[in-house]
């Protein structure tokens, strides 16, 4: 060993560092823990959030409720109690204030029969105001959910193939998006919606859809028309970047299609991206909606919505003022754990894009 | 301005001229794609009675003749007569309500900025302190409270619970209510977007090349971050606007104000077709102009940006 001794000064290298490695310094090599997917990377992120898994929660227990309590609460949304075929109108059922029982139900219950409390009370028409608060929040929350979807699927393809294709197609298709950007969106759904309301009631007679409103078919179609620009815009950005890169030339040299490389290769690179804008689409959809029936653009009557609820409690105010707030309560914390959970998501998936 | 810019500048005024052409050409056509006119639906009149009022409303000309027309006539700032408010002209009803809306609306606008920015400059030098904490959370619960939402509950707690202020929004103090709930959202839109820009600002190199000169912190703060720190905001102009239009509908509708947000709602439950396409042709190009300037300032303003 003396002969590998490294002289002091000199330039020789110290051969002791280039003995094979012994068994104990190749464990330090073993990586112990498995090795993480990006999914898996981001999760972990997002579980460390609190705000965005209490928000995100929230969400969940609203929109179960949503769906579930319908199902067995005893009363329906465009029940008016009181009124019985035939029968004089029992008014004693109107705005009943939260717990309070009417005239009649008091007697039957004095005669043993039980009767289910009325939460929030009734309206000024006598129908159960928790069940319509419930019904409001179905309405809003589908509303929001399957506008981002409409948003999604045509942003979606608008915008990948205009990436993809670049040149004529790209600038043709580019030039439509920042005309329909920079339409005063608001203005262009009251617009539509006030006109669509009879050309669409005609088509839709008898049809299941005609319960739910002409209004927000045409909501539906002005998220259709107006609203996948800026997912085309996201879109067609990432899908610009990504095409310049290696493995889209190998699978282009390898024979595959536009359609091919768009699905199995642009489109699952972005998708973080594109999950996170669906997401935060949602409570703007739910926002537009209840704008829009607040101002008696939205649902047909009788079918409630967060935004109608808070508009018809505004004629009752001086008396009733929680018809007012409980919905906007509601949609306040909708629309604030959507935000929040959406804001979680982008931070743990997307580094990139902090805003 | 160099000659980028002026060609940017040049773009942006054709491309808005072309939304408003857009905007004009949809409105009109949707409009008038309404089965049975506007006249379906009054009292039961003659046919000879709806043949001439079609007639004095020069309806029963080819929709392309109307279309060129009417386009003619609104470059002029011709909307045409009210069909429901009898004898009057879509542009009088327009202009009385203008003048209520656009006071309501400036004066919403500059508190927003005002207090936005103050707030958002404090809670960034202030930052992850309580007061930072505070100002993030109460201004997160305002960007998600819908107006109608936000106007109503002021009207609950100020005019009806304790009397504060007037609930109808035709005296000047009835305008409070009006706009205090204009202004919150795009307040706390703002105070985020000042925060932010702000912090990163105040990370940069030359803020601390200001502090290592012994530049005094009430000048660092103002001449050198502020300035610099304010730029992101301008962009938020048009879209503020834009807010401040749509939330002015259904504010002055809580608050009863005689604006033009409520002459546009009540014309769509009248259906009157005239008022309808007149006042979203006016608050459109308001809009675009509005949109138009913010993008030029910021242009103008950081010549670096490249807004492509």
């Amino acid at each position: 060993m003396s002969e590998n001794k490294k002289k002091l000064f000199s330039m020789h290298v110290n051969v002791d560092d280039f003995l094979p490695a012994s068994d104990k310094e190749k464990e330090y090599m073993v990586q112990m823990r498995p090795t993480t997917t990006a999914f898996k990377d981001g999760m972990k992120r997002l579980r460390k959030n609190k705000v965005a898994i209490v928000s995100f929660w929230i969400i969940v227990i609203i929109a179960l409720s949503a769906i579930v309590i319908p199902m067995f609460w005893p009363y329906k949304y465009e029940t008016m109690l009181g009124m019985t075929p035939g029968k004089p109108v029992d008014a004693s059922y109107k705005n009943l204030k939260p717990f309070e029982y009417s005239t009649t139900e008091l007697k039957k219950m004095e005669e043993g029969e039980k009767i289910f409390p009325h939460l929030f009370g009734t309206d000024a028409s006598g129908r159960d105001y928790f069940i319509r608060v419930v019904y409001g929040t179905r309405i809003s929350l589908a509303v929001g959910f399957f506008a981002s979807i409409i948003v999604l699927v045509i942003g979606l393809t608008i915008g990948a193939i205009s990436g993809y294709a670049g040149g004529t197609v790209d600038l043709v298709i580019m030039r439509i998006v920042d005309i329909i950007y920079s339409l005063p969106d608001t203005l262009m759904i009251i617009l539509l919606a006030a006109a669509l309301k009879d050309r669409i009631s005609a088509m839709l007679e008898g049809t299941k859809i005609e319960r739910l409103g002409t209004n927000m078919v045409a909501l539906f179609i002005v998220f259709a028309l107006l609203y996948w620009v800026s997912m085309a815009r996201l879109v067609r950005g990432q899908i610009l970047s990504l095409r310049e890169q290696e493995y889209v030339l190998s699978a282009q040299a390898s024979g595959a299609k536009g359609g091919w490389i768009i699905r199995k290769h642009l489109i699952p690179n972005c998708i973080s991206v594109i999950v996170i804008s669906t997401a935060l689409q949602i409570p703007n959809a739910i926002f537009t909606e209840s704008f829009l029936s607040f101002l008696g653009l939205g649902v047909n009557a009788p079918m409630p919505s967060l935004g109608s609820l808070a508009s018809d409690a505004l004629n009752g105010i001086n008396s009733y003022p929680y018809r007012l707030v409980i919905p906007a309560i509601v949609v306040s914390l909708i629309v604030l754990s959507l935000n929040l959970f959406g804001d979680g998501l982008r931070d743990a998936f997307d580094p990139k894009i902090n805003g | 301005m160099s000659q980028k810019t002026l060609k940017y500048i040049l773009k942006r005024i054709i491309l808005a001229i072309f939304t408003v052409w857009v905007v004009i050409t949809v409105t009109f056509f949707v409009m008038h794609s309404v089965p049975g006119g506007p006249f379906v639906g009054e009292k039961a009149v003659t046919e000879a009675v709806q043949k001439q009022m079609e007639a004095k409303y020069g309806l029963d000309k080819p929709l392309m003749e109307q279309y060129w027309t009417y386009l003619t006539d609104v470059v002029q700032f011709k909307f045409g007569p009210s069909l429901k408010q009898r004898g009057r002209m879509v542009i009088d009803i327009m202009a009385d309500g203008l003048r209520t809306s656009v006071k309501l609306g400036v004066i919403a606008a500059v508190l927003a900025l005002i207090v936005g920015v103050v707030l958002g400059s404090v809670a960034a030098l202030r930052r992850n302190t309580v007061l930072d904490r505070i100002i993030m959370i109460i201004t997160t619960a305002f960007v998600s409270m819908p107006s109608f939402i936000m106007g109503s509950l002021l009207l609950v707690a100020f005019a009806i619970k304790t009397h504060l202020f007037p609930a109808n929004g035709s005296t000047p103090a009835g305008l409070v209510l009006p706009v205090i709930t204009l202004a919150l959202y795009p307040m706390s839109y703002i105070t985020r977007l000042t925060r932010s820009s702000m912090l990163d600002v105040l990370g940069q190199d030359y803020i601390r090349t200001a502090k290592a000169k012994g530049v005094s912190r009430v000048k660092m703060i103002f001449v050198h971050a502020l300035k610099n720190a304010l730029i992101p905001v301008i962009t938020y102009f048009g879209p503020m606007l834009a807010y401040i239009v749509t939330g002015s509908l259904v504010v002055e509708q809580i608050f009863a104000v005689p604006g033009i947000g409520r002459a546009f709602v009540s014309s769509i439950t009248n259906r009157d077709y005239m008022m309808i396409m007149g006042t979203t042709i006016v608050l459109a190009v308001l809009i675009v102009i509005m949109n138009l300037i913010s993008d030029i300032l910021y242009k103008v303003v950081d010549p670096r940006i490249n807004l492509e």
